[in-house]
C-alpha cells in the first residue's frame, strides 16, 4: 500500500485510514456529516494526492488529446480546463478526467482516477501513434483541494495569485505559501467552490504547504475532510464517480455526459456514440430520492410498481445537507423523467422512490 | 474506549445486559466509531423468537451498512422508539440512550457465558 506525503498528518489527526486505489487513505477525522457540513457552509482540506497526472507535450500533444478524449480540447487557451472523458471502442468509458492547457498547442496536463493510473496510460499511449512526449509525474504530484465557501478567503493570504476572483475551471501557476511553481486551480468535487492545487513534494514542499493551510485555515474553522464526505459532497451534486456510475460499459451519453461528447471532432468511439445519439439511448442514468424510509447502496436494483427489474443503483447515500436518502442509477428510458415512481429492493423489500433532477435539492 | 463491566458482549460488537430474564441489547462503542455516524436503525422483529446469532435488523451509517446480530436466544419485545427520530444517539450514547432492542431471554445462563468486557476488549484490541 502506498502513502501520499501527508499519510503520517492523517494519522496524527486521528484519521480513520483505509486502502483505496493501492494508497494509505483518510475515510474521515471527526465523522462524514460533521466534514460534510464543514465543506457546505466553512472550509475544508481534502489530500486527493492519489490522483494521477501526465504531462502531454510537443507539437502532437493536443491531436493525442483530441484523438482519446469526449470534450473538445482544442477550445482550451492556456490558463483553462476542462471536465472531459476517455470513451473506450465499445462506447463505455475508460475514465473521467481534467485536461489542463498549460501552454496552448503544446503543454497540456490530464488528471485521471487513482484506481486507473496505468489503464488510462496505457490507454492513451496505445494511441499516440505520431509521438507526442507523455510524462507520468503522478508519483511526485501532491494535490490537494480545499473546499468550501471560505476556502478561496483563507487561502488567498498565502498567495498573490488572485484566487478569489478566479474564474471556475480556470487556474493559474505560481508562488503559494513560499513554494514555487503551485498550481492552482477553481475546480472541486464538492459543488461548494474552493480550489484544487497542484505541487511537487520536493523540498518539503507538502510539509510546507499543509502546515501553512492549517495556519492559516485552523482558526477559521477549516477542517481536514476524508474520502467518506467527499463522496456525499459529490454525490448530492449528482457527479459521477468512476467505478460506480460511470465505467467501461455506460456511455458518456447515458450517464448525462453528452454535454462533453462533441462531435465536432473526430475521437476514438465516435462514430458510435453518434449512432447512439441518433437512436438515443435504451437506459439513461438518474438521481432519485427515498420516499419511503431506507437507503439506497450501489448495486441495488430498481424496480416498477409491479416488481419488474428496470434498472440498478450505481451510488446511494443518506444526504447528510439534505436530511434525506439519494441515489443515482440507470433506469430504462420511459422511467428517466423527473417526477417518475420507482421503486428500490432494499434486502427483501420494494421501498418507493421518485427520480428528480441533479444535483438534489 | 469504553467498555462497561456490567455488561455482556459477542464478537459481532454487541452488548447485552440482563435484568430477570429481560435484556437490553445495543452496539458498542467500537462498533459505533467503526461504521461512523448512524442515520437508521431497522427492527422488523419485534414479538419474534430467534436464535442467538440470527440477524434481528440493520443498523445504517452513510457510508454502510451492517447487519445486527442476536447475542442470545429469545423473544423481540420493543425496539428504542427515540431511535426514529434521533438514530446518532447511538453514536453518542451507546451503552445507554443509544440501546437497540429489548427481548426476552430463553436462558439467563446464555448471557453469563459471553464475552466479559476484559474479554471483549481483547477481541478489538
Amino acid at each position: 500500500m502506498k502513502n501520499t506525503p501527508f499519510t503520517s498528518k492523517h494519522i496524527a489527526l486521528g484519521a480513520k485510514m483505509a486502502e483505496f486505489a493501492g494508497y494509505n487513505m483518510p475515510i474521515s477525522y471527526t465523522g462524514i456529516n460533521d466534514e460534510h457540513a464543514a465543506v457546505r457552509k466553512n472550509a475544508g482540506i481534502f489530500d486527493v494526492s492519489h490522483m494521477g497526472e501526465f504531462i502531454l507535450k510537443g507539437e502532437h500533444a493536443l491531436d493525442l488529446i483530441q484523438r482519446v478524449t469526449s470534450n473538445d480540447a482544442s477550445k482550451l487557451k492556456a490558463g483553462q480546463a476542462q471536465y472531459s472523458c476517455l470513451p473506450n471502442n465499445e462506447s463505455g468509458i475508460v475514465d473521467d478526467l481534467l485536461v489542463y492547457c498549460i501552454e496552448e498547442n503544446k503543454v497540456y496536463m490530464l488528471v485521471v482516477n487513482a484506481s486507473n493510473i496505468e489503464k488510462d496510460w496505457n490507454w492513451i499511449s496505445s494511441h499516440n501513434t505520431a509521438g507526442a512526449e507523455m510524462h507520468n509525474i503522478s508519483d511526485k504530484t501532491c494535490l490537494l483541494a480545499i473546499q468550501g465557501p471560505n476556502a478561496t478567503k483563507i487561502l488567498q493570504a498565502l498567495t498573490d495569485i488572485d484566487i478569489l476572483n478566479m474564474k471556475y475551471y480556470t487556474f493559474a501557476k505560481g508562488k503559494f505559501a513560499g513554494v514555487d511553481n503551485v498550481l492552482i486551480s477553481a475546480t472541486g468535487y464538492t459543488g461548494a467552490g474552493g480550489v484544487e492545487i497542484y505541487f511537487e513534494d520536493s523540498n518539503d514542499a507538502a510539509n510546507i504547504i499543509w502546515d501553512a493551510i492549517f495556519a492559516a485555515g485552523g482558526p477559521q474553522g477549516l477542517k481536514p475532510v476524508g474520502l467518506g464526505a467527499r463522496d456525499t459532497l459529490r454525490l448530492e451534486m449528482g457527479y459521477c464517480l468512476y467505478g460506480n456510475d460511470i465505467d467501461d460499459t455506460t456511455s458518456p451519453l447515458e450517464a448525462g455526459l453528452g454535454w462533453i461528447t462533441k462531435f465536432t471532432k473526430d475521437f476514438t468511439a465516435r462514430t458510435l456514440l453518434e449512432a447512439q445519439k441518433a437512436t438515443g439511448v435504451t437506459r439513461k442514468l438518474v438521481g432519485f430520492e427515498m420516499v419511503d424510509k431506507g437507503i439506497p447502496r450501489h448495486g441495488y436494483e430498481i424496480l416498477d410498481a409491479t416488481g419488474t427489474s428496470i434498472g440498478v443503483v450505481t451510488s446511494g447515500t443518506q444526504a447528510p445537507s439534505l436530511g434525506k436518502a439519494i441515489g443515482m442509477g440507470y433506469v430504462q428510458g420511459v422511467y428517466a423523467t423527473a417526477g417518475t415512481e420507482i421503486f428500490i429492493k432494499v434486502r427483501d423489500k420494494s421501498l418507493q422512490a421518485k427520480v428528480v433532477k441533479i444535483p438534489f435539492a | 474506549m469504553n467498555f462497561p463491566a456490567n455488561l455482556r458482549y459477542t464478537k459481532d460488537h454487541e452488548w447485552i445486559s440482563l435484568e430477570g430474564n429481560v435484556a437490553t441489547v445495543g452496539i458498542t462503542e467500537f462498533a459505533q466509531r467503526e461504521l461512523g455516524d448512524i442515520v437508521y436503525v431497522e427492527v422488523e422483529t419485534i414479538g419474534k423468537a430467534l436464535e442467538a446469532g440470527a440477524v434481528f435488523g440493520t443498523v445504517e451509517a452513510v457510508k454502510t451498512v451492517s447487519d445486527l446480530f442476536l447475542p442470545v436466544s429469545g423473544t423481540i419485545t420493543e425496539l428504542n422508539p427515540d431511535l426514529a427520530n434521533a438514530p446518532e444517539t447511538v453514536n453518542t450514547d451507546p451503552y445507554g440512550s443509544g440501546w437497540m432492542i429489548k427481548m426476552t431471554v430463553n436462558d439467563p445462563a446464555d448471557v453469563a457465558a459471553l464475552l466479559d468486557a476484559a474479554g471483549y476488549e481483547a477481541v478489538v484490541a
